[in-house]
């Protein structure tokens, strides 16, 4: 792995040139023929086609509610990203963002705090329930499925126990008009977009640009040989748990202000719809390889075909089918490539001159598979 | 080296078409169905329920697909899988995108999704609720299907006829945030405390509206609470779940069963004696009702004020009532001797 990850002298500073093997493809096609641009050009084709064929899509409301949607979603997106990448999983980002919810709304209510100081409760409670999920993923060893499942209902629990059946709904105007406001007048981009982009620079610097991020890649690849090649597995769980709690917890900021209302069940079930937008920007479910610009891409994808599909009066069954096959073919998609390669290597290598099969094939799935894997 | 590259970035290249070009078939097929032409002088309703699949709710939009086939406007019927009020703010959006003429929204909660009502509003379409209501500003006019006072007390009669108005009762509900439904359980609570004060309420469990959440739930109160002696259940998704956990346990006659429910839900249950009577409107004359409000309102005949009337087809003259809420009528009792009745 380490004479992969070699800096060329000509290109300084180029990411892909570090975290890229060195075949001996062209730039381009490295950059191109990837997982991720492969969800990209889908999502400009999906875009495409529904300017053109489906009634008010054009229209200037389109995008404004679509980012006002898919905000938390591309916000816990970030964290859990490198969380999969890892080979982990965080099944308890919704309910933090429930319990960022209710947490804002009791403290702001009940004890009067003002929004900013609650945020930042919420926020530090968000970063505590992500730290007990990787206290007990990295330091006990206890496997993050099983741990998460268990957290999902327990702040879940917590959230709603604060609460109860009430909702609280009042909120100064001021805060949910800034979590509903445009960029500018008239822009389709709303204000939360802000904080996102800030965010999407940080964790793609740390994942892509950083060895911290190189040790998410390697301990999603193989854990052992991370810590033997000196990447603290245990500390870097740990904090990639602490920073999906603590963007959850702020995605329920905007979450509670945004619908100006913070009750116990909200953003239920909405770890699936993050998880599925990752895996659907190309980040392998089993580790070690995946992109923040495939996954920001998967993201947008969902969210730009819900909203056409229900433009075009489709019941929500038929949007979450659709969304759902993508989502499995693009899983599959991936071993079909590898299987047909497989086959094609050794038809095309019958009667040349004899070489391992196995070093071939693992070059060439992970060239076409465009991963970062190294 | 460099032939197998190339032929490997033949082999992506195909495969990216090829999911391109599935894309595009699929997205094909749907834009033929398309259903929204949003144009013409024809009035466009779009109903919103709760939740799909939920056959109350399929209920109240035959009746507004029949209203509105009756006075020539074109319908639709959107809505999320779940009960959620962030769900819902979707299709509320996707109204206001489509300027559709009027939108009529059973609420998921009261407050979370009036400010997309608002922006709807702003496109110049008019907001009818009904079966749950938000807050009386978000909304152009309230469809009642009965006061909440009115079916309050239908159901504590029910239990407390069915138990001899003593003994311990537990309430099944929806959503823990249900607007409608925390309505009703307060008045029940009143009302039980204040005239039958021998049955005691010892619990109000949440089924979601979900029928295995609702069986479960009813198992485990039978279980915590050995002396119970009734349920009333305000949803129908919740009675039907009850009453058949009820019909195939030993508490079958022995715990009482009552709340609102849909006679189709509940006719085998009625008739094999696990349920006496239960109440509820009809839910298909209220989609029936909120769909001529919305014509009234997009025909600018009603503008909410307390006094207008207007005439919903074969369910006569109906007059706004103060709060622009219009109200169906009272509830109806459903027993063995007239279950046969109805089909819905």
């Amino acid at each position: 792995m380490s004479t992969t990850t070699l800096d060329r002298p000509d290109r300084p500073g180029d990411s892909r040139v570090r975290t890229y093997p060195a075949y001996s493809t062209p730039l381009w096609r490295r950059v191109l023929l990837t997982r991720e641009f492969a969800v990209i050009a889908l999502l400009v084709a999906v875009i495409f086609y529904s300017n053109n064929n489906v009634p008010n899509f054009d229209g200037p409301l389109t995008f404004y509610y679509l980012f006002l949607d898919i905000a938390p979603i591309l916000l816990i997106a970030l964290p859990m990203t490198l969380v999969i990448i890892t080979g982990e999983i965080d099944l308890s980002v919704a309910s933090v963002v429930g319990l960022s919810s209710v947490l804002v709304g009791q403290l702001h209510a009940d004890h009067g705090l003002s929004i900013p100081v609650a945020g930042l409760i919420a926020i530090l409670v968000g970063a505590l329930c992500g730290a007990f999920n990787g206290f007990l993923v990295a330091y006990v060893g206890l496997p993050s499925l099983a741990v998460t499942i268990g957290t999902l209902a327990l702040y879940r629990g917590i959230a709603q126990g604060l609460l109860g059946t009430k909702a609280v709904t009042d909120f100064p105007d001021k805060w949910t008009d800034l979590a509903k406001e445009r960029i500018a007048e008239g822009s389709s981009y709303p204000m939360i977009l802000i904080p996102f982009l800030v965010l999407l620079v940080l964790f793609a610097w740390m994942l892509h640009f950083s060895s911290f991020g190189r040790g998410v890649y390697e301990i999603g690849l193989n854990d052992e040989a991370a810590h033997f090649s000196g990447v603290n597995v245990e500390r870097t769980k740990f904090l990639l748990f602490v920073m999906a709690g603590a963007v959850s917890a702020f995605a329920g900021i905007y979450f509670t202000l945004r619908f100006g209302s913070a009750r116990g069940d909200n953003a239920n079930g909405m770890e699936l719809q993050v998880i599925a937008a990752v895996l659907l920007g190309g980040v392998s479910i089993f580790g070690g390889r995946g992109a923040l610009h495939g996954v920001v891409a998967g993201v947008v994808l969902i969210g730009v075909i819900s909203s056409a599909m229900r433009l075009q009066g489709e019941t929500v069954n038929v949007i979450n089918i659709v969304i759902g096959t993508l989502l499995v073919l693009s899983v599959i998609s991936t071993s079909l490539l590898s299987a047909a390669q497989a086959l094609w290597a050794r038809r095309g290598r019958a009667g040349g001159p004899p070489s391992s099969e196995t070093g071939q094939h693992r070059p060439a799935v992970a060239a076409s598979e465009s991963t970062n894997e190294r | 080296m460099k032939i197998r590259n190339r032929r490997l970035s033949a082999l992506a290249a195909v495969s990216l078409i090829a999911s391109l070009a599935l894309t595009a078939c699929g997205s094909d097929s749907d834009g033929g169905d398309s259903a929204n032409d949003g144009g013409g002088d024809k009035t466009t309703v779009t109903f919103l329920p709760k939740n799909l699949g939920n056959p109350y709710f399929d209920t109240s939009s035959k009746g507004g697909k029949a209203a509105v086939e009756e006075f020539g406007g074109t319908f639709d019927e959107v809505g999320p899988d779940t009960p959620s009020p962030d769900a819902q703010v979707q299709f509320i959006n996707t109204a206001a995108q489509q300027s559709v003429n009027a939108l009529v929204v059973s609420a998921n909660d009261p407050e979370a999704i009036c400010d997309a009502l608002h922006e709807a509003s702003d496109a110049g379409t008019k907001i009818v609720t009904f079966d749950s209501d938000t807050n009386p500003d978000c909304r152009d006019l309230f469809i009642n299907q009965a006061t909440a006072e009115g079916i309050a007390k239908a159901q504590v009669d029910l239990i407390s006829e069915q138990i001899g108005d003593a003994g311990e009762v537990a309430i099944l509900s929806a959503a823990a945030n249900a607007t409608n439904q925390n309505a009703w359980i307060d008045l029940m609570k009143k009302d039980l405390s204040e005239n039958h004060p021998d049955i005691k309420l010892v619990d109000t469990v949440y089924g979601d509206d979900d029928d295995q959440t609702s069986f479960d739930k009813t198992a485990a109160l039978l279980q915590s609470h050995p002396n119970l002696k009734g349920i009333i259940s305000p949803t129908t998704v919740g009675i039907a779940a009850a009453a058949r956990y009820l019909s195939t346990s030993d508490a079958k006659g022995k715990v009482a069963l009552t709340g609102l429910g849909t006679p189709n839900q509940m006719r085998e249950y009625v008739k094999d004696g696990t349920v006496t009577a239960f109440a509820l409107w009809n839910p298909e004359d209220l989609g029936y009702l909120a769909a001529f409000a919305a014509k009234a309102l997009v025909d600018g005949d009603i503008t909410g004020k307390e006094g207008d009337t207007f005439t919903a087809g074969k369910l006569g003259d109906f007059t706004v009532d103060a709060d622009a809420t219009v109200l169906l009528g009272d509830p109806y009792t459903f027993n063995k001797d007239n279950i046969d009745d109805f089909d819905f």
